[in-house]
């Protein structure tokens, strides 16, 4: 895919602000297997490869859909050990807090908690108590989780997560999402989750091809809750989550109902008035904080995702900052991961194992910040207090005909909201869809 | 967590402070932030350069148990170096590279360091046998270091000897930034270019005791000339820039003609697609710095990729540099640790002082064919007041250009300067 620029004459002052048009929907095409009897496949140890560290290798994809249980190889960690115990340091630098990245004292703590106390195999215990499954689609082995619940009339809704995330924003909003009776509901609020891995991340296969677009995401999404056997369905993502599902939306494919998102697509390039409201101008000052300050990581994966990422494959610490920067900077929290370390390194620890880190910045290069269409599906919206824009209610008029929620007067909650706040996202999630079911 | 690898990879000559045969060297400890115990004010310490065995060591344990990342999905170098490369260049570091060759080359030149404004700064300081030789001080960029002169010291010093005229010898003085090479790290913000000229100007005026000298740069070494033109000392003759008006605004003046049409093109293209790397340096210097003080192969992807995207080589930089000077840029960064402190320099001064700047100091330009962006005459002349050297018919070269081309890089510079003598 071409890298496409479209100069407009004097160049802006830095910041560099401008957008690039992109590719739109790349057809998919798969046809819809029936799901065969799931068998049990566990990771196993990829040969080495001259000295290069034992990898978690992941069984091949069929079409059909095959349980996964998680188990990385004992040489994998003690690998992972070893790197840690060799860190070697850049300088403290010349300021005390967090202007320039990760204060070398709070990656030093992080490193060794890593190193000394954190432990996988707990992580490995609670995803395999779970229903998760690969299978392949487009070409590409998919990883998800899935969870019936037991009401017979759930909804049944994906959930698409983003970057630094990973399938584990979600595991605490499975219970209250399947299980609502049980979790301060009512049965009539009931979901099935479908929590995929996007295609770089965690468990789900590495393009070797580009073309990975979130409108071919999308395609793929509907495929697996086709396949999954479900002819209605909603949609939920913010981060890159929110990308696919607004593609989703656009696709508008048979059973698609509504989707849901806690950061809408628009917020790339908003729809502003005339003249600007206070929450307008409030947002907007947001959006030059963040593509004046906040957006380096961003645009250095939209450019460049393999030379940024050998230092990421190479060191366990480079990889941590890089990830844990943004837990503790877009969470609800003051400068540390709202949902605490253990979690932190969980995600920290799926990008480390499964060598993703330049499959998954591989996104940004291959959707480059653009707008999208405004859609005509119905849309709720989330907007929580600690997200890195907040939008304002008149962007999602202008830009969702049929904004069946809207909710910015949240208490808690940030960019990982359901990572952060699962209760408050899944009741976000049942005020949402209940006029849908 | 014990790191192997400290300040203390960096040998420091101790005693002798005067400009005498370099003192033998021995082993120090140079754990003092912001200054060397071997480099009190105002003085000026002989320095070796000696990377202990174990560092050496620890390196290649490193590279021997690099995990590389999965090939990018599209070819050649659009998602940056490509996978193959870097895998080469990781594979030759391990096996065939010698850091001591280059350690050797160093230790050949009078090489010091010297405490100014608070801080101690490596430079390389070479005197001409000629009598009236111009006093030049050379100011290298990122991702390129001092290293990146070394051809020239030869031809600029001992033009006899290197096919020239007496009468176009130069001393020498090749610094290394703040947070560069054998540099110190600031540890307090400040370091901004304004300060770094200032800085220059005491070496060459006081500390080294030249009443009348000249500046060279590019990138951040034209940033750092350019200041010390707009600082205007008493004893700064002219300046000579191989990146002119920096980056920008450009200076322009109506509707713009063909060639800043193509100029600015090249800006364009520089902000949408090739300046990421200064973005995520001036913000999060510290974060990206962590893998790159960790992982050689981090830190060699890092630079490797300028080296090829930023020069005249058909993106083949190991044909036009060879992998050993490659390395021994890179090898440099790493042994000194300076990937987050270099990418500070960004943080401090790349959005406020890296800018167009009207210079009164009399100008002397010259514009490589694979420079980032070609500037058009008129801005510089818009820009220099007195520009009285222009050359952009240069047959080769590119943004490294005494690095690339050595030979015509000090053809310039003699061209240059000759009317200054």
């Amino acid at each position: 895919m071409a890298q496409i620029t479209e100069p407009e004459g004097v160049p802006a002052a830095w910041p560099e602000r401008r957008f690039s048009r992109r590719a739109m929907l790349r057809a998919g095409g798969a046809a819809t297997l029936a799901a065969a009897a799931p068998a049990a496949l566990t990771l196993g140890e990829l040969p080495a490869e001259a000295s290069a560290p034992p990898g978690l290798a992941l069984p091949p994809a069929t079409a059909a859909i095959e349980r996964l249980r998680v188990q990385a190889p004992e040489q994998a960690l003690r690998d992972l050990k070893a790197r840690l115990a060799r860190t070697r340091w850049p300088d403290a630098g010349t300021v005390g807090g967090w202007e320039q990245g990760v204060p070398l004292a709070r990656a030093k703590a992080v490193i060794d908690y890593w190193a000394k106390a954190y432990d996988w195999r707990r992580f490995e215990r609670r995803v395999n108590a779970l229903d998760q499954y690969r299978t392949l689609i487009d070409g590409l082995g998919i990883h998800f989780l899935h969870v019936r619940s037991p009401h017979p009339e759930a909804l049944p809704v994906i959930l698409t997560h983003g970057w630094p995330g990973s399938f584990i924003e979600f595991l605490d909003t499975i219970g209250p999402l399947t299980d609502p009776v049980r979790h301060g509901g009512s049965a009539a609020d009931a979901f099935d989750v479908v929590i995929p891995s996007l295609p770089g991340f965690g468990f789900s296969d590495r393009p070797t091809a580009a073309g990975w677009t979130v409108d071919r995401i999308a395609v793929a999404w509907h495929q697996l809750m086709t396949r999954l056997g479900y002819s209605r369905y909603v949609a939920q993502g913010g981060d890159w989550g929110s990308g696919v599902t607004h593609a989703l939306a656009e696709l508008a494919p048979p059973g698609l109902l509504g989707i849901h998102t806690n950061f809408p697509t628009f917020l790339f390039d908003p729809p502003v008035g005339a003249v600007p409201t206070p929450a307008e101008t409030a947002a907007l000052a947001q959006i030059t904080a963040f593509t004046t300050d906040g957006w380096g990581y961003l645009r250095e994966m939209t450019t460049r995702p393999q030379t940024v990422g050998y230092g990421l494959a190479d060191s366990p610490s480079g990889l941590a900052a890089w990830i844990y920067e943004k837990l503790a900077a877009w969470t609800d929290g003051d400068h540390a991961p709202a949902f605490g370390i253990d979690a932190a390194l969980d995600d920290i620890t799926l990008y480390w194992l499964t060598d993703t880190a330049a499959s998954s910045a591989r996104i940004y290069w291959q959707n480059p910040v653009t707008k999208r269409p405004s859609l005509n599906l119905p849309v709720g919206v989330s907007v929580f207090p600690r997200e890195i824009i907040r939008a304002p209610r008149v962007w999602a008029e202008r830009c969702y005909r049929n904004l069946i929620h809207f909710n910015d007067q949240i208490p808690h909650g940030g960019h990982f909201a359901a990572w952060e706040v699962p209760e408050i996202f899944v009741g976000e999630l049942r005020d949402t869809f209940r006029p849908l079911r | 967590m014990n790191a192997p690898v400290t300040r203390r990879g960096v040998l420091l000559a101790a005693g002798a402070a005067a400009l005498a045969a370099p003192a033998a060297a021995t082993r120090a400890d140079a754990t003092t932030p912001g200054g060397s115990p071997a480099a009190p004010p105002g003085e000026i310490v002989p320095f070796q350069v000696h990377v202990p065995r174990g560092d050496i060591d620890d390196l290649h344990t490193r590279l021997a148990s690099t995990r590389l990342p999965d090939q990018a999905t599209s070819a050649g170098w659009i998602q940056g170096a490509p996978l193959a490369r870097v895998r080469d260049l990781v594979d030759y570091w391990r096996r065939d590279y010698d850091w001591r060759r280059l350690e050797h080359r160093l230790n050949s030149l009078p090489q010091f360091r010297t405490t100014i404004d608070g801080l101690a700064f490596y430079f390389i300081h070479v005197r001409s046998p000629h009598p009236g030789a111009l006093p030049i001080i050379l100011t290298h960029g990122w991702p390129g270091s001092v290293l990146e002169f070394l051809d020239v010291i030869g031809p600029l010093t001992d033009p006899v000897a290197h096919g020239g005229n007496a009468a176009d010898a130069f001393d020498v003085v090749i610094p290394a930034l703040p947070g560069f090479g054998f540099s110190d790290k600031p540890t307090e913000p400040g370091w901004r270019l304004p300060r770094i000229a200032a800085a220059w100007n005491t070496l060459m005026g006081t500390r080294l005791g030249y009443s009348r000298y000249v500046a060279q740069g590019g990138d951040w070494g034209a940033g750092v000339t350019t200041w010390m033109g707009v600082q205007r000392p008493a004893g700064l003759a002219a300046i000579h820039l191989n990146l002119p008006v920096l980056f920008g605004p450009p200076p322009l003046d109506g509707p713009p003609t063909p060639a800043e049409q193509a100029a600015l093109a090249q800006l364009t293209t520089f902000n949408t697609d090739g300046s990421a790397y200064a973005l995520l340096q001036g913000t999060r210097p510290q974060t990206i710095g962590y893998g790159l003080a960790d992982s050689p192969a981090g830190q060699a992807a890092w630079i490797y990729e300028k080296l090829g995207e930023w020069s005249d080589s058909d993106l083949d930089p190991d044909q036009l540099f060879g992998r050993d000077r490659i390395l021994d840029n890179i090898s440099l960064y790493w042994f000194t640790d300076t990937a987050a402190s270099s990418a500070r320099l960004y943080a401090e001064s790349f959005t406020t002082d890296f800018r167009t700047l009207k210079v009164d100091v009399p100008v002397g330009v010259s514009v490589f064919p694979r420079e980032t962006y070609r500037a058009p005459k008129i801005w510089a002349e818009r820009t220099y007041s007195q520009l009285f050297y222009w050359n952009d018919q240069i047959p080769r070269g590119g943004h490294f250009a005494a690095f690339e081309q050595p030979s015509l890089f000090v053809t310039e510079l003699r061209n240059c300067f000759r009317p200054l003598r």
